[in-house]
């Protein structure tokens, strides 16, 4: 049986193609859900792709979160279901709060597009089983509100538990605090990160790297074994 | 109807750079002496009905929940008087 990874597509959301795409490249099945949807409808998965949904109004992810599908996400996300967010699902991830902190505008006020170097400080979420723990990867980055800023008790306990997923190598590119690209909860089935690994799966494009295909892969064996 | 303002201002702890912009800009402007800026979001509500106690704590919860994210932001709620006179 394969796994089904279910797509949300907020209005705005720019990269759910090319995530439907990288998780049919690791051999799982895409599931497009749509944010009206209640319904998951048996995925045993979800990703929330990049964009900018709503508009960014208000602030980044902040009306998406109240969207009828992330109802369900939220409940079975504390029920364990895997959850990965990806930029503006990172977003809403933390608007949400099943990540803690909140992501504001870059540092330098700019829109950012780049190949990002990160390394991989927790090999062990459900999302980077396929990774090694102090692994160095090349990743794209584009965003204008990937400052992650989170208060010093809640960045200790997040160095302490392991929870600092991601860590920015070599140059911060927003400003985030400590570096942190990317984050896991305490139980380790939501995975938030600002960069996109949906964009790095093919050789022949992007980065000519294919770092970003082992989140894919990491979730289906990880589905598959459970 | 009245008008409810909703003030939401980052936390001073949170670095603003909109706010620093426009900070570093005032000298070449002209304006001297000021240290410090700090850019907000102001929310004014138009509300239908009376704005009593029941009405005010469901918009200290909307602003809560929603206009703020509380992790970064403060806000704070007022009720302002109709400067016109309401028909």
């Amino acid at each position: 049986m394969t796994a089904r990874i279910g797509v949300v597509t907020f209005p705005g959301s720019l990269d759910d193609r090319d995530t439907q795409r990288a998780i049919r490249l690791a051999g799982a099945e895409p599931v497009a859900l749509w944010h009206k949807d209640k319904d998951l409808g048996q995925v045993d998965a979800v990703v929330l792709p990049g964009g900018f949904s709503y508009g960014d109004y208000l602030r980044a992810g902040a009306i998406s979160r109240f969207s009828p599908v992330m109802e369900s996400v939220i409940e079975q996300a504390k029920g364990g279901l895997p959850v990965l967010g990806i930029c503006n699902g990172f977003q809403v991830l933390t608007e949400a709060h099943l990540l803690p902190g909140a992501m504001l505008g870059n540092d330098h006020l700019h829109f950012i597009c780049r190949d990002q170097k990160l390394r991989v400080e927790n090999a062990t979420t459900a999302w980077t089983g396929d990774f090694r723990s102090g692994q160095e990867i090349h990743i794209p980055l584009k965003n204008m509100d990937g400052r992650y800023v989170a208060d010093e008790y809640t960045l200790d306990k997040l160095e302490a538990e392991g929870r600092v997923v991601f860590r920015y190598l070599d140059f911060n590119p927003n400003g985030s605090l400590r570096d942190i690209a990317g984050i896991t909860n305490e139980a380790g089935n939501v995975v938030g990160l600002m960069p996109h690994p949906e964009h790095a799966v093919e050789s022949l494009i992007g980065t000519g790297r294919t770092d970003g295909l082992p989140f894919f892969t990491s979730i289906l064996k990880k589905l598959v074994n459970a | 109807m009245a008008r409810v303002v909703v003030d939401v201002m980052l936390k001073p702890e949170i670095l603003d750079p909109q706010g620093q912009a426009v900070q570093r800009a005032l000298p070449r402007l002209g304006f001297e002496g000021i240290s410090d800026v700090r850019q907000g979001k102001r929310f004014e509500l138009e509300v239908d009905g009376p704005v009593d106690e029941a009405a005010l704590a469901r918009i200290h919860d909307l602003a809560e929940s929603f206009l703020a994210n509380t992790v970064i932001e403060d806000f704070t709620v007022k009720v302002e008087e109709a400067a016109e006179a309401v028909k």
